[in-house]
C-alpha cells in the first residue's frame, strides 16, 4: 500500500511537471509583454508599419507581419491540400500493397528532415526555380516560403488523412460496390465522406504546423515587413521577425515586449486551431 | 405455404445456372466443381458448416469475390444466360441486377434518404421526384416505410439494429434488381428482428429470386423452396427444402441435419 501511495505521488507530480511548464510559459510570456500596454500602449501594435528600430519613431505595427504569415500559411495550404489530401486517397485506396510499403517510409523521411535543411533547399534550389520561372530579380518572396511550408505540411497531412481513410469499414465498400459503383465512385462518394472528418483534422494540423514553422520561412521569404498579398513580393512572417531580432533587441525595451506580443498573438492562433480540429474530431465522433 | 402451386423447378428455365464452379484464394481452392441451378421467383438457402464454401458461392453470383486479390474462378456462372465471367460482362450492370445484402448491417454514415437513394444515384437518376419515388417504394417494400417516413433526414446509424438490416435490403432493391443475394442476414439480430426479416423473405419471393445464406437451420426450413447443403466446397446435396429435411438422400446431409457435427 505504501508503495502505492509512492507511485501516486510520483505519478502526479510528473504529470504535474507539464501543466505546471505550460503555465510557466504563458506566465513568462505575460510578464514580459504586460508593460507594453502602459508604455507605450496597446494600440500602437494595430499600426501598418513594423519599424522597431528607428531614430524618428519607433513603429511596432504587426499588421504587415500577420499579414506576411497568412499570405504565406494561405499559399502554403492552397499547394500542400490537394495534393496531400489526393496523395492520401492513392496510398490508401487505389495503390498496389507493394507501392504502399515503398512510398510511405518515403514520406514518413520527409517528415523527419530538419527545417533549416529544408530551408537551405529551398534557398539553394526553390529560390532560384522561382526567380528564373518569373523573372524576378530575387527567389525570396512569399511564393517560394509557401511551397517549401507546403513541403513540410506533405507528410503530417498524408499521413493523418490515409490513417482515417484506411480506418473507413470494408463494409461500407463492399455495400457500395454491390450496388454497382465503381471503385472510383466507391471512393468519393462513401470513404472520403466517411473520412472527411480525420482529414479536416489533418489539414487543420497541416495549418498548425505551416504557422509555427521559423528557420525555413525565415531564410526564403525575403523578409520586408510589407502589407502585401502578392505572392511574388517578399513578406515577413511573425515567426520569422521574432527569430531574426530577440538575439539583438535591448533587454526590455519596447522592441522587446512588442515581439512577446508576437509571440502571444501566434500562440492565440494556434490554440485557436488546436480546439477548432478538435471540436471537429468530436462533432463527427471520431473517438468512438 | 403459398409456393407449393407454383410451378415446379424443372418446368421453369433456371435465372442462374452454376456450371462446375470451382474457385482458388491464391492457391487453396475453396469450391470443387459446383454445378446448380436455380429457378426464378424462389428461395434457395445455402446450409453447411461454417468454412464450407457457401458464403464464397454467394459472392461469386455477384462477383463480389473480384475485390479479394489473388483469387481464380474456373467453370461457368450463367445469369439470365449471360456469362458474368465473360468477356463481354460489365460488372456495373451485373451488380444492379444481383443485389447483395450482408451478414452485418452495414448501412452508410449518411441520412436513410441518402443511404436508399444512394444506388439510384450512382445509376445517374437524378430527378428528385422520382428519386422520392424510388426511395418511398423502396422502403415500403423493406417494410420500414412505416417506421422512418418521418425521419428520412435523420442519420442512419440511429437506426435499430433489425431496422439498419431491412435499410440496407431497401438500399438493395432501390437498384431495382431481380436477384437478391442475402449473406446470413439476420444472424446478428434479435429473434423479433429476425421473424422482421423471415417475413420479409417471404413477401418479396413473389418478385425477386432470392439467394440466402444461413446457419440456422430452423431459418433456412422456415423461409426456402429449396436447399443446397455444401460440406467443405462440395455441394453434397441440392434438393426441395422439404425433402432435404425430411429424407436427406445423403448421410452427411443427414447427420449435419440432426446435429450431429457442424
Amino acid at each position: 500500500m505504501r508503495m502505492d501511495k509512492f507511485m501516486r505521488m510520483l505519478l502526479v507530480s510528473t504529470a504535474s511537471i507539464s501543466i505546471l511548464i505550460v503555465a510557466l510559459i504563458f506566465l513568462f510570456l505575460g510578464k514580459e509583454a504586460f508593460p507594453f500596454g502602459f508604455d507605450p500602449g496597446l494600440g500602437k501594435l494595430f499600426d501598418t508599419k513594423w519599424i522597431p528600430v528607428s531614430f524618428q519613431e519607433e513603429r511596432f505595427g504587426i499588421y504587415p507581419l500577420v499579414a506576411g504569415s497568412s499570405l504565406v500559411t494561405l499559399l502554403a495550404m492552397l499547394i500542400s491540400i490537394p495534393l496531400s489530401v489526393v496523395g492520401a486517397i492513392y496510398i490508401a485506396e487505389v495503390a498496389q500493397p507493394v507501392e504502399r510499403e515503398i512510398l510511405k517510409p518515403f514520406i514518413e523521411i520527409l517528415a523527419s528532415i530538419p527545417s533549416v535543411v529544408l530551408g537551405f533547399f529551398g534557398l539553394v534550389v526553390l529560390a532560384p526555380l522561382v526567380k528564373n520561372v518569373f523573372g524576378l530579380s530575387s527567389g525570396l518572396n512569399a511564393l517560394t516560403a509557401a511551397l517549401l511550408l507546403a513541403l513540410m505540411a506533405l507528410p503530417t497531412i498524408i499521413t493523418i488523412s490515409e490513417d482515417a481513410l484506411a480506418s473507413v469499414p470494408k463494409s461500407f465498400k463492399q455495400a457500395s460496390l454491390s450496388l454497382g459503383a465503381s471503385d472510383l465512385q466507391t471512393i468519393f462518394r462513401v470513404t472520403v465522406p466517411a473520412a472527411l472528418p480525420g482529414i479536416i483534422a489533418a489539414i487543420m494540423l497541416g495549418i498548425g504546423r505551416v504557422i509555427g514553422e521559423t528557420m525555413a520561412v525565415l531564410m526564403v521569404s525575403g523578409n520586408s515587413a510589407i502589407i502585401s498579398f502578392f505572392p511574388l513580393d517578399s513578406v515577413r512572417t511573425m515567426t520569422a521577425t521574432i527569430a531574426a531580432e530577440m538575439g539583438e533587441v535591448p533587454f526590455g525595451s519596447h522592441h522587446y515586449q512588442a515581439l512577446f506580443w508576437i509571440g502571444i498573438v501566434l500562440l492565440l492562433v494556434t490554440f485557436v486551431l488546436n480546439i477548432l480540429s478538435r471540436l471537429v474530431l468530436k462533432k463527427y465522433g471520431m473517438a468512438q | 405455404m403459398v409456393n407449393t402451386k407454383k410451378s415446379t423447378q424443372k418446368t421453369t428455365k433456371p435465372i442462374i445456372q452454376a456450371m462446375d464452379v470451382s474457385f482458388f484464394y491464391g492457391t487453396a481452392q475453396a469450391l470443387f466443381n459446383i454445378s446448380l441451378d436455380i429457378a426464378p421467383q424462389r428461395v434457395t438457402a445455402l446450409i453447411g458448416p461454417s468454412g464450407c464454401g457457401k458464403s464464397t458461392f454467394l459472392r461469386c453470383l455477384n462477383r463480389m469475390n473480384d475485390i479479394i486479390p489473388k483469387t481464380r474462378l474456373t467453370g461457368k456462372v450463367l445469369i439470365s444466360d449471360r456469362d458474368i465471367y465473360g468477356e463481354k460482362e460489365n460488372i456495373v450492370d451485373l451488380r444492379k441486377q444481383v443485389g447483395m445484402v450482408f451478414q452485418k448491417s452495414n448501412p452508410f454514415p449518411k441520412s436513410i434518404f441518402d443511404n436508399v437513394a444512394y444506388g439510384p444515384r450512382i445509376h445517374k437518376l437524378n430527378d428528385k421526384k422520382k428519386l422520392a419515388e424510388v426511395v418511398e417504394k423502396s422502403l415500403r417494400r423493406a417494410a420500414l416505410w412505416d417506421e422512418v417516413k418521418d425521419r428520412l433526414s435523420n442519420n442512419a446509424m440511429g437506426l435499430s439494429g433489425g431496422q439498419q438490416q431491412r435499410l440496407c435490403i431497401a438500399r438493395a432493391l432501390a437498384v431495382d434488381p431481380k436477384i437478391l443475394l442475402m449473406d446470413e442476414p439476420a444472424s446478428a439480430l434479435d429473434p423479433k428482428s429476425t421473424t422482421h426479416i423471415e417475413d420479409l423473405i417471404g413477401e418479396l419471393r413473389a418478385d425477386y429470386t432470392i439467394v440466402i445464406v444461413t446457419h440456422n437451420m430452423q431459418q433456412a426450413a422456415r423461409v426456402s423452396d429449396e436447399t443446397a447443403f455444401f460440406y467443405e466446397g462440395h455441394l453434397v446435396e441440392f434438393s426441395p427444402t422439404k425433402e432435404i429435411f425430411t429424407k436427406p438422400k445423403q448421410k452427411q446431409t443427414e447427420d449435419y441435419i440432426t446435429g450431429r457435427f457442424g
